[in-house]
């Protein structure tokens, strides 16, 4: 049987093109193993949930994200990225209009926040200077396990041979200690902290520190945004490191608009890639991995078309690539357990987004027009976020969302006509499904009001402005990227579904039940978040098992 | 003058006296109330009706203790058959674990597979209830911690690698999620999700419940008792048979004697201040109360570091349940026989949406219920052919809003005997009378800050070397002398003893090596 290629990608999202990108350009830098790539993408164009469209005559939209940050700079640099065209401008404030009074101000500069938050209580103000310290010594310990395989706690004897490991396993026993050392390195008291900050809920973590609910609410909004739990919910700590986490070129935990819109992130990722050699097919959707007595060979195309390859990787998330681009019975031949992981893995659409043409700047409460330059988080404290997420729970999306907004225009001004801007609104707690049945028009119709009144309520005169809304729910977001109940992490970002077992127990290596069969996306350590890592750790071990033969 | 003062009469202040006093030590117990047993304890809540005060089912006591102690010499029969869980549906229904086929066929099948599966998971987990929390950092363990980290690791590998992994998996996850994992029908997630939320201001849908699952599951395994028992004469008697216990070990028992604060000479212990301000002077004293009581009013601010204050004022102990006591001239016949443990939680949603309430500070529309009938098993608890109800009622949060304490008491009664009327009609007209506690209450009557009756959530945040307090989870109070030997230490709540136990043997550790000097 002809076998054309070393690697089939099935999905052309960021992460499925960084995976190509490092297995074209064989890991290393001198290129010892280089590796002949395909990329498959269902749509006419790659990008997957990082694209730009122009949905509006004269605007480009950040369809699906839409900021910039946690993008690891190891990547970065490993594509030369820039050379590729992507420029990310970072923006260093985070507000919270407040109709009531004076809103809140988040800066990057340490500083100016700890003055931004005097203003409002001189007790949070000092509380500042010991929660930054918390928050970076958490960054940094995580940080390191990012760009790595998550070992597996089941695999420690270094002395068990198997075919990955054929010298004997070593990597996870190595992995472990690794992370024990950067534990031990944080010396006993923080030790506490640490383990009590990953099980806790942000709104316990916060009231450790501070006192002002508005605050204290936009403290929480990164620890909520595309989860599907509320504020009081324990485990949503964490989560907050997913603000701080990123840099934007080496300013720790600033975040950035890509210029031209997500889409220019995978345009150069795919330019990256293209350059390396990889082979990049639009319109060309898969319907079926082929598996021949428990081996990937080969995938068949919606076409009919069958295409063979050495190795089968999927960038598609956990549900739909085990559900739906393989068959249950290749499953159930290997481990009937697999089928009821992917049953049970949780995917919970949990945001929506609204896409607004603006024909001119709004104006917050109680903000100054500096405002605008930034991410605007319009909700509340813990009780506003937790009851936006109670309608949700029950199957409804919230009357009062939590609203993250950006208007990348105000610094990057090639996606709009001159004076006019685009406004991206990211709506949490917004459900798959409802609780009476699928979305209908008038719902999304009732949806869509109830957050341009949310807005309106938070930027008066803020309607006048509104030239054209593109509203999506979760349902949208799948039915257009294919990501299963429209979550943008692929799957929950939640302790159960972390590390080795992400995404499914024993399974958090990147590899898949079957030889030759590898996951690349977010549903792989260490997650979602336009990160990259998913796509650049499956090629490492990969290019592994293509240097130690398990893949012929 | 004697070697050790332990403060409050609990099951774990008279088991930490048990032990130390076969240690041959000089051990003076001092109880506030007259009566010893702290949340253990049978009461008369109307002449002639006696009930069980706060727990009403055993089943954590761990064994090993059990037998250390000779409980049943000293009158505690734990022979008794283990009591069986029905879960009462709306319409008349119900179900328990042998009858689950007539909810659902699917349910019935997986059933035993999967309880057997969380408990030999939550047993492998309980095999550290009898060790001290070691410290996070490896470098500082001394061997016999590691030897104990070792062996702990052992047991979780040796449940095999799937079930391992799936133990990883589920640790922190919400009891909802893995009832919906496993079951399909309604009304045995309801149950699940119920064990799940016991004790916990959380809800089903709340993360780290399974966890409080697993914790509870490992009260009914080989760690624990069995299963639910209900002692003759109620829980009053496992504090009975402790008490005697620690007598004939030599302790002695003082009731009546409410303590003020503990004396600390020279930042050391120095012994206590009884309320009535005479002193009782002892090198060491054991602190048998909460840890928020312990460190902020008997110890006192002023004596330990900022950091662990605030560490202990951050303990999460909102109390969330209220105890509902009836009086009955008669059983409505839905409850005719019910011998064993009855849960009232129809739907996951049901108690989902009870907690929301909780959650901003109200009583729940509709609580989730746990009663037994303990006079079915022991007619001595009450007048010939009378009753006693016993309810467990979730939620009544301690930190309420807009509801006054008063109106609190008021509605959970008010809406759990509505609860009750739809499951059992003819039961309303059976009470003769009714004693409701809400969290305020057992704090006043019990001492337990925040009506919180595990002394501090068992939840992932608050467990093992987090408990109370990082830095203290060895039974040390920073100021030298002082121990903690309650159920705000490793591993908790559940009058599994353990605390108790542990504290004891650190107590003994520090003894020695005195001595040694």
């Amino acid at each position: 049987m002809q076998q054309s290629y070393d690697a089939i990608i099935i999905g052309g999202g960021h992460n499925g093109l960084t995976c190509a990108a490092y297995l074209a350009k064989g890991g290393e830098k001198d290129g010892a193993n280089k590796l002949k790539v395909l990329v498959l993408e269902r749509r006419e164009k790659v990008g997957g949930a990082a694209m730009s469209e122009e949905k509006y005559p004269g605007f480009t939209y950040s369809t699906c994200s839409y900021v910039c940050s946690l993008l690891r700079p190891e990547i970065f640099r490993f594509l030369d990225l820039p050379r590729h065209g992507l420029q990310v401008i970072p923006y260093d404030i985070n507000s919270a209009p407040n109709p009531e009074g004076e809103g809140i101000i988040y800066y990057n500069d340490h500083d100016r926040t700890r003055e931004s938050l005097r203003r409002h209580s001189i007790r949070d103000a000092e509380a500042y200077d010991e929660y930054a310290m918390e928050i970076s010594r958490h960054c940094r310990f995580i940080k390191r396990t990012l760009l790595m395989t998550p070992p597996d706690p089941t695999q420690l004897n270094p002395f068990v041979q198997n075919r990955i490991n054929p010298w004997g396993h070593r990597e996870d026993l190595d992995g472990l200690l690794r992370i024990g050392r950067e534990f031990g390195r944080l010396g006993e008291r923080h030790m506490y902290d640490m383990i009590r900050f990953w099980s806790m809920s942000v709104a316990d973590f916060l009231d450790q520190y501070f006192e002002t609910p508005r605050w204290k609410g936009l403290a929480a909004a990164s620890s909520i945004i595309g989860t599907a739990l509320g504020p009081y919910s324990p485990g949503t700590a964490y989560v907050l490191l997913h603000h701080y986490m990123g840099e934007v070129d080496g300013q720790i935990g600033a975040w950035g608009f890509a210029r031209g819109g997500m889409g220019s992130v995978s345009k150069a990722i795919a330019s990256a890639a293209e350059e390396a050699g990889v082979e990049i097919r639009v319109n060309a959707e898969v319907e079926k991995v082929i598996v021949k007595d428990g081996k990937a060979i080969g995938v068949a195309l919606k076409s009919g078309e069958e295409i063979y390859g050495k190795s089968i990787v999927s960038n598609a998330d956990p549900k739909r690539t085990y559900l739906k681009l393989i068959d249950k019975g290749d499953l159930d031949a290997i481990d009937p357990d697999i089928h009821r992981y992917a049953k049970n893995y949780k995917i919970r659409g949990s945001s929506g987004k609204l896409n607004i043409a603006l024909d001119g700047l709004p104006q917050f409460a109680g903000l100054g027009p500096e405002a605008a330059y930034g991410t605007i988080d319009i909700g509340g404290d813990f009780d506003y976020i937790e009851r936006a997420f109670d309608d949700y729970k029950y199957g409804s999306w919230s009357k009062r969302p939590f609203l993250d907004c950006v208007i990348p225009t105000t610094v990057d001004p090639t996606m709009s006509p001159p004076g006019k801007h685009f406004m991206s609104v990211f709506v949490q707690y917004v459900p798959y499904q409802l609780a009476e049945g699928p979305w209908t028009p008038e719902m999304k119709a009732q949806y869509e009001k109830d957050v341009l009144d949310t807005i309106e309520l938070y930027a008066p005169g803020f309607r006048k402005l509104v030239l054209h809304v593109q509203c999506r729910t979760p349902w949208d977001i799948e039915s257009e990227v294919g990501m299963t109940e429209g979550n943008i992490f692929h799957g929950e970002l939640t302790l159960d579904q972390l590390l080795f077992n992400r995404p499914f127990p024993g399974m958090g290596q990147y590899r898949g039940p079957f030889d030759n069969f590898y996951m690349c996306g977010s549903g792989t350590h260490p997650g979602g978040g336009v990160m990259g890592a998913p796509g650049a750790n499956a090629a490492t071990e990969m290019l592994k098992d293509f240097k130690r033969g398990v893949v012929q | 003058m004697t070697d050790i003062i332990v403060i409050g009469a609990g099951h774990n202040g008279l088991i930490t006296a048990a032990y130390l006093a076969k240690a041959g030590l000089k051990v003076t117990v001092l109880e506030a109330a007259p009566q010893i047993g702290g949340a253990a304890v049978t009461r008369e809540f109307v002449p002639g009706y006696k009930v069980s005060g706060v727990a009403h089912l055993l089943h954590g006591l761990h064994p090993t203790i059990a037998r250390d102690l000779d409980l049943a010499r000293h009158g505690l029969d734990l022979k008794a058959q283990p009591i069986a869980t029905r879960s009462l549906l709306p319409g008349g229904r119900s179900f328990d674990a042998s009858s689950i086929a007539s909810i659902s066929r699917a349910d019935a099948e997986a059933y035993p597979a999967v309880m057997a599966r969380l408990a030999r998971m939550a047993d492998a987990l309980a095999a550290y209830a009898l060790h001290t929390p070691p410290r996070p950092d490896i470098a500082k363990m001394d061997w016999r911690e590691k030897l104990n980290l070792g062996k702990f690791a052992w047991s979780l590998r040796r449940l095999g690698r799937k079930d391992m992994l799936e133990l990883t998996r589920i640790l922190t996850m919400n009891v909802n999620d893995l009832a919906n994992d496993y079951f399909e029908s309604e009304a045995v997630r309801g149950l699940l999700c119920f064990e799940g939320v016991l004790g916990l201001a959380l809800g089903p849908r709340s993360p780290s419940t399974v966890f409080n699952l697993l914790y509870r599951l490992s009260g009914l395994g080989a760690n624990g008792q069995g299963g639910f028992l209900l002692p003759r004469g109620g829980m009053g008697s496992v504090s009975q048979a402790l008490g005697k216990a620690a007598q004939s070990a030599g302790a002695t028992i003082r009731t009546g004697a409410a303590i003020d604060h503990i004396l600390i000479e020279n930042d050391v212990a120095a012994g206590v201040v009884l309320s009535t301000g005479d002193e009782v002077r002892a090198a060491r004293v054991v602190s048998n109360a909460d840890p928020q009581r312990t460190a902020l009013q008997l110890i006192g601010p002023r004596n330990l570091d900022t950091m662990f204050v605030s560490r202990i004022r951050h303990i999460r102990m909102n109390g969330c349940a209220a105890k509902i006591h009836l009086a009955l001239d008669g059983l409505p016949e839905m409850l005719a026989d019910a011998r064993g443990r009855v849960v009232i939680a129809p739907k996951p949603d049901d108690i989902e949406r009870a907690y929301d309430c909780a959650k901003y500070g109200r009583v729940s529309d509709q609580p989730a219920l746990e009663l037994t009938i303990p006079t079915l098993n022991d007619p001595s608890l009450a007048p010939a052919g009378k009753h006693v109800a016993s309810i467990v009622a979730q939620y009544c949060p301690y930190r309420l809003r807009e509801t006054a304490v008063n109106e609190a008491r008021h509605q959970i009664g008010e809406r759990s005997l509505a609860i009750l009327e739809e499951v059992a009609p003819g039961l309303r007209q059976r009470v003769t009378a009714m004693e409701v506690l809400t969290p305020h209450d057992l704090e006043a009557q019990y001492g337990m800050t925040g009506g919180q009756w595990h002394h501090g959530e068992i939840t992932l945040d608050q467990v093992l070397f987090l408990r109370p307090a990082g830095q203290a989870q060895n039974y040390r109070m920073p100021v030298p002398g002082v121990y903690l030997c309650g159920a705000g230490a490793h591993p908790g709540g559940n009058i599994s003893g353990a605390p108790g136990y542990n504290a004891a043997r650190e107590i003994l550790k520090d003894v020695r090596a005195w001595r040694a000097a």
